[in-house]
């Protein structure tokens, strides 16, 4: 079977590392071999499968070695949850640097020395937005095939969706990229499904899977888990399967997105009520300050 | 002398069967940069500082060269660092020839260079620990080192390095001016840009940080010598000239300069700018904050020396003054022998210049001096301000270009083949295999000073060598 190269994006605490860690953990066992390349520079991406926070990434040890040419693969390359390899991009402090350019460094070296061979699966865990070229890497230049957007349906996470799409579709005539399908992760919000599968639509993709939020999950995430090793029998085990086996079934199946202006998806959030218009607003607080009076 | 230059030549139909090659958008582009100068014209009717059109060839530098390679790196008694990857340091490493007097390494520094040399890990995790460690290592390796600045290449500018903070601690440190330089190649359209962020560091890190060097007595006669960057040796060649007529020059910016005579400028009792277009942002400055004037002065060819010397001198007392007059008499027997040999060598020559934000109008009486005619000129980077006081030097006829491009410069030279084109050395070989003559007028061909009487007498020479050169009488262009 060939190499299929996936990547999750999503707003900034949306849940994708965790998301895509019980996503791939669950993929194990359909007898898949992965490899999850960690590309945000808190190094966070791989910890549930490792039990532990990464310590050794590449950009720190190309750092402590004096260049990138002089690590090998071994070094930063870690075998997790069963024989699931895991590599840390890792980055500089929060304002210093460029962790964009580190992303580039990282994905390059990993895939010069040989880090794809003998896996089915690469799949990049990149941080919030997609703030420069660098974090786009793993879309541009035929890295990801699909791309996996996590979200809910909060409106910060919805805007961040749609911006990914543009940035996918940026992309998507020179590089091959498609985008997989929308990620709910469940916040609770006013008809949050409903607002999901209708963004969807207008993105052109499919909601793929909506995740309901159970507090199994925390209880994973504090003993440095997923929720497929922690508790295999759980419901919220099997939602990452069905997520994992809809992903798998999915391939070859992404579409190219058409993303909406700023102006569509705020009218959409008004059709659902979750924004209202400024005569509304204005007409609520009229009619707050008469009650006052 | 006719009044007009390229008599019985279609200039205005030239330029626009030039432009004909271009696609519609940057023809009309083009056009406005390119123009033939009218009788009586207050400027040269084109439009400059303008960002060049992308896949044209300019000619142009860019903000980092106009304040390493230019403002700053003349100074002699500090250490420059390039900041950034090695390329741009190296590139241009000793690219001017701002002579200098001093012991290289020891207490100058002029024609060695220094860079942090970033690797990919200093992109991605910052180069402000690398750029703390080489000013370290340049303190401990060259202790009588003045003071340092640290000239920013495009990296830094993306990558948002701190400069500034390093710049700080560094410089309370070690106990002498760490200044930070923002001139990111990619900022502004040319090097023009560099000139003035350069400027402006002089002026917040220099002026505002620093005292005039303690003991230092003025005397009414102090001015100081502005943009002359000492090309073999033009500031001396000035400077004695200044000296003879009885003032004291107390500053050179920055050929062969000290910090400690920027440091002094604030006590000068006027600025005289040679190049304009590089430092003018500085002297006016001065003029604001310390009520310093300042005069724009013209050492290139007998002429404008005289009239400039008795400029300089009208600020002055009648000392001073009969003093101008006195000097410019000792040297005429000089200057009737240099035009009395090169004159009939070079009478009615016609020259194409093409250089950077002064030569192309301060060099033209030069010329005239010697009989020849300017029938071309044109600035890389100049500004509006520049083409208003060019009229002043050329006459009615002659084609301007601004921010020439190489195809545009070879086809005009190709119809109005002049006797000479003076340009730099990324035009030199192009026109010297079309078998024309060609001078380099950013370096002088490496050969100098072209200030001063004593220059005057080098420039004479050069031109001939250059025009009768018999090696244009035995080589036939294929082309």
């Amino acid at each position: 079977m060939s190499l299929r190269q996936i990547a999750f994006y999503g707003k900034g605490g949306i849940g994708k590392s965790t998301t895509s860690q019980n996503t791939l953990a669950a993929l194990v066992e359909l007898d898949q071999k992965i490899l999850i390349v960690g590309c945000d520079p808190k190094a966070d991406s791989t910890r549930l499968i490792l039990h532990a926070k990464a310590q050794d990434t590449v950009l720190h040890l190309a750092a402590e070695a004096g260049s990138v040419e002089d690590l090998e693969l071994e070094d930063v390359l870690k075998i997790g949850y069963k024989g699931i390899k895991c590599v840390e991009s890792g980055g500089p402090e929060p304002g210093v640097g460029c962790a964009g350019r580190g992303v580039i460094t990282s994905i390059n070296f990993l895939e010069e020395n040989g880090a794809y061979d003998d896996v089915d699966y690469v799949s990049y865990d990149v941080l919030g937005d997609v703030v420069c070229g660098g974090f786009a890497m793993p879309i541009r230049e035929n890295k990801a095939q699909e791309i996996y957007i996590v979200m809910s349906g909060e409106m910060m996470a919805l805007y961040a969706a749609n911006n990914i799409a543009k940035g996918i579709l940026k992309y998507a005539h020179s590089g091959g990229v498609r985008l997989g399908g929308l990620i709910c992760n469940e916040r609770q919000t006013d008809k949050e499904i409903d607002l999901a599968s209708a963004l969807a639509g207008r993105l052109g993709t499919q909601l793929i899977h909506f995740v309901p939020r159970d507090n199994i999950v925390q209880h994973a995430e504090l003993r440095r888990m997923t929720v497929i090793e922690y508790a295999p029998d759980s419901q919220q085990a099997q939602e990452y399967r069905q997520l994992a086996n809809k992903v798998h079934a999915n391939k070859g199946k992404g579409t190219i997105p058409t993303p909406i202006t700023m102006e569509e998806l705020e009218e959409m959030l008004m059709d659902f009520g979750i924004m209202k218009s400024e005569e509304q607003q204005l007409a609520e607080l009229q009619a707050k300050e008469a009650a006052k009076a | 002398m006719s009044l007009s230059v390229n008599e019985g030549v279609d200039v205005k139909g030239l330029v626009d069967k030039v432009l004909e090659a271009y696609p519609d958008k940057s023809r009309k582009r083009r056009a406005k940069h390119l123009n033939v100068l009218e009788a009586e014209a207050k400027d040269c009717g084109v439009k400059s500082n303008i960002k060049s059109i992308p896949g044209v060839m300019t000619i142009r530098g860019c903000a980092y060269a106009g304040s390493k390679g230019v403002v700053w790196g003349p100074i002699k008694d500090m250490i420059h660092i390039s900041h950034g990857p090695v390329g741009c340091g190296y590139y241009s490493w000793s690219g001017r020839r701002n002579y200098y007097v001093g012991d290289t390494g020891v207490d100058s520094w002029g024609t060695m260079h220094f860079t942090t040399d970033f690797q990919e890990k200093d992109i991605v995790f910052g180069g402000d620990k690398k750029l703390h460690q080489a000013i370290a290592e340049i303190n401990d390796l060259f202790p009588l080192v003045n003071g340092i600045s640290i000239q920013s290449e495009c990296p830094i500018g993306l990558i948002g390095d701190d400069i500034e903070a390093v710049a700080r601690a560094k410089a309370e440190e070690l106990g002498k001016p760490v200044v930070p330089v923002r001139c990111e190649g990619f900022r502004g359209v040319s090097q023009s840009l560099g000139h003035h962020i350069a400027n402006d560091v002089i002026r917040d890190w220099i002026f505002e940080k620093t005292e005039p060097k303690e003991g230092f007595v003025s005397t009414p006669y102090d001015v100081t010598i502005i943009g002359d960057y000492n090309i073999g040796g033009d500031a001396w060649a000035s400077r004695i000239l200044l000296e003879e007529i009885g003032l004291r020059v107390i500053a050179q910016w920055s050929g062969d300069g000290t910090l400690a005579e920027l440091e002094n400028t604030p006590k000068a009792k006027v600025n005289l700018i040679h190049c304009y277009r590089s430092m003018n942002y500085i002297a006016r400055h001065m003029e604001e904050k310390f009520g310093i004037p300042w005069m724009e002065y013209n050492f290139f060819g007998p002429s404008q020396i005289a009239e400039s010397l008795r400029k300089i001198a009208a600020l002055f007392d009648d000392k001073i003054k009969e003093n101008a007059e006195k000097v410019i008499a000792k040297y005429q027997p000089m200057v009737d022998a240099v035009i009395a040999k090169y004159k009939p060598r070079l009478e009615g020559k016609k020259v194409m210049i093409y250089v950077g934000g002064l030569r192309p109008r301060h060099v033209v009486d030069a010329y005239h001096d010697l009989g020849m005619e300017i029938v071309g000129t044109g600035y890389e980077f100049a500004h509006n301000d520049d083409y208003q006081r060019t009229p002043h030097y050329v006459k009615e006829g002659t084609l301007i270009y601004d921010d020439v491009t190489a195809f545009e410069l070879e086809k005009f030279v190709e119809a109005i083949r002049p006797d000479l084109v003076a340009s730099g050395i990324k035009e030199k070989y192009v026109f010297q295999k079309m078998g024309l003559p060609f001078r380099q007028m950013h370096s002088w061909d490496y050969s100098g000073p072209y200030h001063g009487y004593d220059g005057f007498a080098i420039f004479a020479r050069d031109m001939d060598l250059a025009i009768n050169n018999p090696v244009w009488g035995i080589m036939k262009a294929p082309f």
